[in-house]
């Protein structure tokens, strides 16, 4: 079982962002499960939601206290919660931003985990490329994919159109794609 | 057709294959995206001949089920928490009326001290009001525990309540095969009332009734709840026949041949439990599961042969009866009443209001159970360091304040200390 935890603000869309990266695992025929963490949210707060995937049914209903995948949506986060709380050795870390890593004085959480195993993207400078809003979701799920291989690009766009039809479908896809191809060539130049 | 869609969804979905014909709704989270769901499909056309019906409240919410079900329709509603405590005396009339209405609970906390979060609290609170409470382990539960349901209740002309944990199933995005319209209609005949208000053919529902004839009604109703426990099993199988999947039925059992300790539960929270005694059976403990399906009628036969001779029964609910225990606890007790050689029964009560149950601390009250067994019922997780502060505080201070605003104090000064060394 592979387990993502989404770390993102109010308004940010981080339910709609575990659904749809669990629409894409479904589309390759894995068991999903996504679920936000409950609560009465209001507009900036932290918030949290989770994802699992596996090849087989899955049972369990407890929240991901160890995830093998983190996606942070807000580096404002960082010094607001402790993110990393669990984060396997083995694990994978996907931050929007288009500072570096040294830049958000991560670099020894960084250095603790496999090589390639974590990038920032700029997922919210490609949203407002692609969308003309704010909305990093995209791009950060066609990242996901290129970092972790645990879903596919082409199930992430399938999975956002489903969600998202029409031309604001076609324009996230693009997001996605560019974010995807950019992570792509990060991994394989730290490789 | 599989699907990867929010429970509160595909429930929805499930509920329009069974063609209800009045749906009543007053919103309440966590069940309000089912109701949206469906008055979304009566807008849209996909649910014909429905009259989605808005009102001010829930006790309005299940006057009008009420209404409309005397008057022959199919009626759905759906609530939670609070809103069904505010339809109280309508979910006595219902059932005392016996009319087959179907309800979602989306069950959740009843406060004070205001909680949105799951419990089961809820459905406990109108146990006793003489509907049928049937419990959804998953999503896929719901949707075929919905489409039995509406069966259950017309064929008996009882109302039944499908509990279905707020937020943890309504809100969990998962996979589901959504049964097929042909296959549903063939399941569920239309609607054939016993008693329906008629201006052609007039008569009365709901007569004043007095010391000569009250406890035969109720004794009635009492005996519909034991017809329930011969009809639940056999529409399960007739189900599984026609869709394939064994859900359904009183009562479900995993690894639970030859266990020594057996867990009964109910709701969502018995995937955790399974996962957990996978990891026990490996260990070598041996220990299985009884998963309660229908909580009303309980299934005190058929719980009574798989319980006794077994060691221990660790029994754990998202409830309790305060200053007692917890109420399944005290069902599964009298399931064994007068067993010879009945097991040791452990009453842990877990996951109030939201608290997390994980395979962690399940693992640790197993153990506990056989090694170091308790009296009365054990608190999953209870933070005892606020709770010794707090009762210290109150037997010095008179005017001691209110409880749960001095407990949130206490929290967040512990989760203040470590940073300010």
């Amino acid at each position: 079982m592979f387990q993502i935890r989404i770390h993102g603000r109010g308004g940010q869309g981080v339910v709609t962002a575990a659904a749809v990266l669990s629409v894409a695992a479904f589309l390759e025929d894995k068991h999903a499960q996504a679920f936000p963490s409950f609560g009465s949210e209001r507009m900036g707060a932290p918030v949290v939601s989770f994802c699992r995937i596996d090849t087989k049914e899955i049972r369990l209903r407890e929240p991901i206290s160890a995830p093998d995948a983190l996606i942070v949506q807000d580096v404002t986060l960082f010094k607001a919660i402790d993110v990393f709380q669990g984060l396997k050795e083995s694990g994978y870390l996907l931050v929007n931003t288009n500072q570096s890593f040294a830049d958000l004085h991560l670099a020894p959480i960084v250095a603790k985990l496999p090589a390639g195993h974590a990038v920032t993207v700029p997922a919210t400078e490609l949203a407002l490329k692609h969308i003309g809003r704010p909305v990093p979701n995209a791009a950060l799920l066609g990242a996901f994919a290129a970092l972790t291989g645990i879903v596919r690009l082409d199930s992430v766009a399938k999975a956002i159109r489903e969600e998202f039809p029409g031309k604001i479908g076609d324009a996230n896809v693009a997001a996605a794609t560019e974010a995807h191809d950019a992570v792509v060539a990060r991994v394989k130049s730290a490789a | 057709m599989l699907k990867q869609v929010e429970g509160s969804h595909s429930t929805a979905e499930a509920i329009a294959l069974c063609r209800p014909e009045v749906i009543c709704a007053y919103p309440i989270t966590p069940q309000t995206h089912i109701v949206e769901g469906l008055g979304e499909m009566v807008k849209t056309g996909d649910l014909n001949n429905c009259e989605f019906i808005n009102v001010e409240s829930e006790f309005a919410a299940l006057s009008v089920a009420i209404g409309a079900s005397a008057a022959g329709a199919r009626a759905y509603t759906a609530t939670a928490s609070q809103g069904l405590l505010f339809m109280a005396e309508a979910v006595y009339n219902a059932a005392g009326l016996g009319l087959p209405i179907v309800m979602t609970l989306g069950n959740r906390a009843i406060g004070a001290p205001i909680n949105i979060w799951n419990d089961h609290s809820d459905a406990m609170s109108m146990r006793d009001a003489g509907w049928l409470q049937l419990f959804a382990e998953s999503n896929q539960d719901s949707i075929d525990l919905h489409i039995q349901a509406f069966r259950l209740a017309e064929e008996l002309s009882m109302p039944v309540m499908v509990c279905v944990d707020g937020f943890i199933l309504t809100h969990a995005v998962e996979r589901v095969d959504m049964p097929a319209q042909a296959d549903v209609d063939a399941f569920l005949p239309p609607y054939e009332p016993v008693q329906v208000l008629d201006p052609k053919d007039p008569i009365s529902i709901g007569a004043m009734v007095g010391p000569d004839a009250f406890t035969e009604v109720r004794f009635l109703q009492h005996y519909k709840q034991t017809l329930a426990l011969r009809l639940i099993p056999e529409f399960a199988a007739e189900f599984q026949t026609r869709f394939g999947r064994d859900t359904g039925g009183l009562l479900r059992t995993y690894r639970a041949d030859d266990a020594e300790m057996l867990v009964v539960a109910m709701g969502s929270i018995n995937g955790t439990i399974k996962d957990t005694i996978d990891e026990m059976g490996a260990d070598g403990f041996s220990i299985g599961l009884v998963t309660i399906v229908s909580f009303r009628p309980f299934p005190t036969e058929a719980l009574r042969r798989l319980l006794a001779g077994r060691k221990h029964v660790v029994v754990i609910e998202k409830s309790f009866a305060v200053g007692m225990d917890g109420q399944l606890a005290n069902n599964v007790d009298l399931a064994l009443r007068n067993t010879p050689a009945a097991p040791q029964v452990h009453s842990v009560v877990a996951g109030l209001g939201g608290r997390a149950i994980t395979r962690a601390s399940l693992h640790r009250v197993f153990r506990r159970a056989m090694a170091q067994p308790w009296e009365g019922a054990h608190f999953l997780d209870l933070n005892e360091e606020i709770i010794g502060k707090e009762l210290h505080h109150v037997r010095k201070v008179r005017r001691s304040g209110p409880t749960a605003e001095n407990l949130l104090r206490r929290l967040d000064q512990a989760a203040q200390a470590p940073a300010a060394e």
